[in-house]
């Protein structure tokens, strides 16, 4: 994919605006199965933070958790990211390379990272003092293949490996919208610019599969409609599939294809927003209960 | 030709080249690897030389051929300035078809009259914000032509061509096309037609149509004037005769095409010049890539250089007191060289002093504002007030006035070097005669007068006299230096009870000049003086209040602080301290809201639009005139669930009869929004 294009590729590439770079590196077909989560129990000591939790995100989806405050959204995304291990159950990711599923369950968190899962926290988890781009290139690393001599030097193969690779981090920032904030430090920016730009790095890894952690949580109703804009570009144009943890109900109803919904650890409910919405469970754990 | 008197010019590669496309194969060949223009992407400046830029015109005319276009159609381009924009205008004109210009922000009624008027079939579009606004045209079309718009003409549109993809993968509409897509069929329909399109690009005609530029109307459908190439390289000419532009000059192209001024110095001086075009990357980057240019000519309208003056004053009160006792120091020596030398005078025993005020003070600022090459700066399109004339010149930029209509290409009237008189538009250039005729309207005759109305020539001869007078609507005289001084548009002259004559734009202006001031709406009252509708700038005055720890939500929550209405009193005492008794501004409100152009208040050129205000606004207007204390507004608040909500805002009316500014507060200088 970063191998550098040939002469009609090249003059192509200077009439065109599409971008060159694939941010997706999945090669799933939509529509199969990219991640199944099969009965899986994580405790820590003696709270149960999920129980008996199955289902399956659709390749090309926006799949959304949502669930009241502690019902296990955060832990079961850190289960698949790697950060916590389940005692029970399995987490499988499919990629397409070569039908190869991968358990999650037994990796460490950057073997995991290699697999093309990227995320973005709740809290914003940036280097405040690194520019958006720096940030960005960041995002590269796993991608980087050379040694910290040739790096040092910047020379020869280092270099045209920088540029190749700061080629793709352009368009994420051209697809965010993030231009006029290349070279301020990120700890400068607003906070809904900074959330943008953890989106950013977490799109910068191409990843096969994006985890979103409240990614509009502490904004205005304007900053949230600007983001839900940015996951929707980021689906739509990138073909990403994507879990996003939200809380606003409305955002969550608006743009994803299918809902889960945990309550104390377990799952409640799991469909199309329109089920999800209709489903008594849900309406009375849920949106009955706090006054949403 | 009307070309004919512009032998003495010192032009660069002179050529006899007399049609825009026969300019740019004579700049492809005399100079294939200069640069044309340059577009920021991805956060690095992409050239595009004479011979690409040439080639990609050929591929795109043939494309264009290929896709039924004919000589004599008209097609449109509905983008913000990037290369294809100009890629597709050249390949419109080398195959002898025109292009209309239509402003990015357009919809609905404006829209769909520009289509169907000049029959355009084929439309340049840029991303998917404008492809969608097309498709729920020709969606909706049916139902419309039936009922609101059953005037216009049938909506001939067949093919829609996008240059930015991102987003339309998914559209399954068989009428889109891509723009890299429709070069490639070009190229290989051409492969086949040898020597067509240059059969084509030798038939064209000097006076065939070249632009069609819209005329910011006073309603939703704006006239369409026709130029040739002809009016548009005389005009070049004309202008460069008096301010040389050279190929090395570099150019910000950044304000829409479809607006005359930016046809006028990017297209035709452009192509006749030879000068490079920057695009910059996006509207959010526009200050720093323009820096980065650093532009040797520019021209803006009004607007744009009132917000520079705005962000100069609000970032010279963030800065610390060193800074701005520096930089008002150097102020003052600026100022005193500028009515120098706008006079034709030398800087005389300031001249040293100058030279340091200069380095110290008045270049950085100039250099942050990215005017720190510029050679030539011109305003035009509407009267930029002379309090701010005169700050450009204090800090250095030769700031010009152009006076000139859509019609006449833009540009009649200019500003000469040291000649500058920061209340007229100067003199006309070579080649322009120019009359007041008995109703005191200015009348002005040239070869840049246009060809006419598209398809309206009742409208046309109204516009042109059998003897070539453009009659401009405007009222004005010419003063002892011969200049050229503007009052207003003729039906807008209001006449004071003492018999003067003055401009209701002349006020507006003046309170303009305030930072905090956005727009200004003028009325005449019943009981003598004058009562103004006015918007507030949410920047300066967003910034003011929160360095006075004023908190507030929304601009509808800024405009009805007691303190802000306070501050703005001041401001339009100040601004009356200057006008004679009886035009005074006696009552004022702030609006609630900014003016929109798409609620009709304001063109796209940000002109208000008086007649719509004056309707609209009937109920403020009267009870401004009544002196009531307050006045109630209903306003609908769409919410984005689609539920509307009425909502009435109770307005203050201020009254300045018996204003007194509050004691012991010092001059506020022009640079700056504190004392």
């Amino acid at each position: 994919m970063l191998s550098p294009p040939v002469a009609d590729d090249r003059e192509a590439a200077v009439r065109t605006r599409a971008y060159q770079h694939a941010l997706n590196s999945s090669t799933l077909p939509a529509g199969s199965p990219a991640l199944e989560i099969r009965d899986i129990e994580l405790r820590f000591g003696g709270v149960v933070a999920l129980q008996d939790v199955s289902f399956t995100v659709t390749q090309g989806h926006i799949h959304s958790v949502i669930g009241p405050n502690g019902a296990g959204k955060s832990s079961l995304l850190n289960c698949v990211s790697g950060l916590y291990h389940p005692q029970r159950g399995s987490v499988t990711l499919h990629t397409g390379t070569q039908g190869v599923a991968h358990q999650l369950t037994s990796l460490p968190p950057h073997k995991i990272a290699r697999l093309g899962v990227a995320r973005s926290f709740q809290n914003i988890e940036l280097f405040s003092g690194l520019t958006v781009l720096e940030n960005l290139m960041l995002g590269r690393h796993t991608h980087m293949k050379h040694s910290i001599a040739a790096s040092l030097l910047w020379f020869g193969p280092a270099r045209a490996q920088e540029i190749a690779h700061r080629g793709l981090v352009e368009e994420v920032i051209d697809l965010l919208s993030l231009q006029a904030f290349r070279h301020k430090p990120v700890g400068s920016l607003a906070y809904g610019i900074q959330k943008r730009v953890e989106l950013g790095r977490a799109l910068a890894v191409q990843p096969s599969l994006l985890l979103l952690d409240e990614p509009m949580a502490g904004m205005n109703s304007e900053e949230k409609e600007d983001m839900a804009r940015y996951v929707l570009d980021v689906h739509e144009l990138a073909g990403v599939t994507v879990i996003l943890i939200e809380h606003d109900m409305a955002v969550v109803m608006d743009i994803s294809d299918r809902v889960s919904v945990l309550d104390f650890g377990r799952l409640i409910a799991d469909g199309t927003p329109d089920e999800v919405k209709a489903n008594p469970a849900v309406v009375e754990a849920y949106l009955g209960a706090e006054d949403h | 030709m009307a070309r004919s008197d512009s032998s003495a010019t010192a032009v660069s590669a002179p050529t006899t080249a007399d049609t825009f496309p026969r300019l740019l194969a004579h700049l492809a060949a005399t100079r294939p690897d200069a640069t044309a223009m340059q577009e920021k992407r991805y956060g690095i400046w992409a050239p595009m030389s004479w011979s690409l830029y040439a080639a990609r015109v050929r591929d795109f005319a043939h494309g264009l051929a290929a896709l039924g276009v004919q000589r004599g159609d008209i097609v449109a381009v509905l983008g913000d300035n990037r290369p294809e924009w100009l890629i597709a205008e050249l390949a419109a004109q080398s195959i002898g078809a025109a292009v209309v210009g239509i402003y990015p922000t357009s919809i609905g009624e404006e829209l769909l009259h520009i289509l169907t008027l000049a029959r355009v079939k084929v439309v340049i579009a840029e991303d998917q914000e404008q492809v969608d606004k097309l498709i729920r045209l020709r969606e909706d079309y049916p139902k419309l032509a039936t009922t609101a718009y059953s005037d216009m003409p049938p909506l001939l549109l067949e093919t829609v061509v996008f240059y930015d993809p991102h987003g339309l993968e998914q559209y399954t509409e068989d009428y889109l096309r891509d723009f890299t897509d429709v070069e490639r069929l070009g190229h290989e329909w051409g492969t086949t037609r040898a020597g067509w399109l240059d059969d084509q690009i030798a038939d064209g005609k000097a006076d065939d149509i070249a632009v069609i530029c819209t005329t910011s109307g006073t309603t939703s459908r704006p006239k369409l004037a026709e130029l040739s190439h002809t009016n548009l390289l005389a005009m070049a000419d004309h202008l460069t005769t008096i301010d040389p532009i050279d190929p090395k000059d570099r150019y910000v192209s950044f304000l829409p095409f479809a607006w005359i001024g930016e046809q006028m110095l990017a297209v035709a001086c452009g192509l006749s010049r030879g000068l490079t075009l920057s695009f910059p990357e996006d509207s959010s980057t526009q200050k720093t890539d323009m820096r980065e240019i650093g532009p040797d000519v520019m021209f803006s309208p009004p607007r744009i250089w009132e917000s520079m003056l705005s962000e100069v004053q609000v970032r010279i009160d963030e800065a610390g007191w060193l800074k701005r006792k520096v930089f008002g120091w150097g102020y003052d020596i600026g100022d005193k060289v500028a009515e120098r030398k706008i006079k034709g005078q030398s800087a005389g025993g300031l001249a040293l002093l100058h030279l340091v005020a200069d380095q110290v003070a008045l270049r950085p600022v100039r250099d942050q504002l990215g005017l720190a090459r510029t050679g030539h700066a011109y305003t035009g399109g509407a009267p930029l007030g002379p309090d701010v004339f005169r700050f450009f010149h204090a800090i250095g930029v030769n700031l010009k006035q152009i006076y000139g209509q859509t019609e006449i290409c833009g540009i009649a009237v200019v500003h000469r070097d040291d000649d500058i008189a920061f209340n007229t538009v100067g003199t006309p250039i070579a080649g322009t005669e120019i009359k007041i005729n008995d109703d005191g309207e200015i009348l002005l005759r040239s070869a840049s007068v246009f060809r006419g109305y598209h398809r309206n020539p009742s409208a046309t001869a109204d516009a042109v006299d059998r003897e070539g007078w453009l009659h401009t609507g405007d009222a004005g005289y010419l003063d002892e230096q011969g200049h050229l001084v503007v009052i207003d548009r003729l039906k807008d002259v209001l006449t004071t009870t003492d018999g003067t004559r003055f401009s209701s734009a002349f006020i507006e202006n003046k309170l303009k000049f305030s930072p905090y001031i956005e727009e200004a709406v003028t009325f005449a009252a019943p009981d003598g003086g004058m009562t103004a509708i006015l918007t507030i700038d949410p920047m300066t005055t967003g910034s003011w209040a929160e360095h006075e720890r004023l908190s507030y939500t929304t601009y509808t929550d800024l405009a009805a602080k007691t303190e802000v209405q306070e501050l703005i009193s001041e401001e339009v005492n100040r601004s009356n301290e200057d006008l004679p008794a009886s035009i005074r501004v006696k009552r004022f409100l702030l609006l609630h809201k900014q003016f929109d152009p798409d609620d009709d208040e304001i063109t796209r050129t940000r002109k208000v639009r008086r007649n719509v205000i004056g309707e609209r606004y009937g109920a403020l207007i009267d009870a401004l005139g009544r002196g009531d204390d307050r006045i109630g507004i209903t306003t609908t608040v769409a919410y984005q669930d689609g539920t509307k909500v009425d909502r009435t805002i109770d307005l203050k009316i201020i009254d300045l009869t018996h204003y007194r500014e509050p004691e012991g507060r010092g001059r506020r200088p022009v640079w700056s929004g504190r004392r």
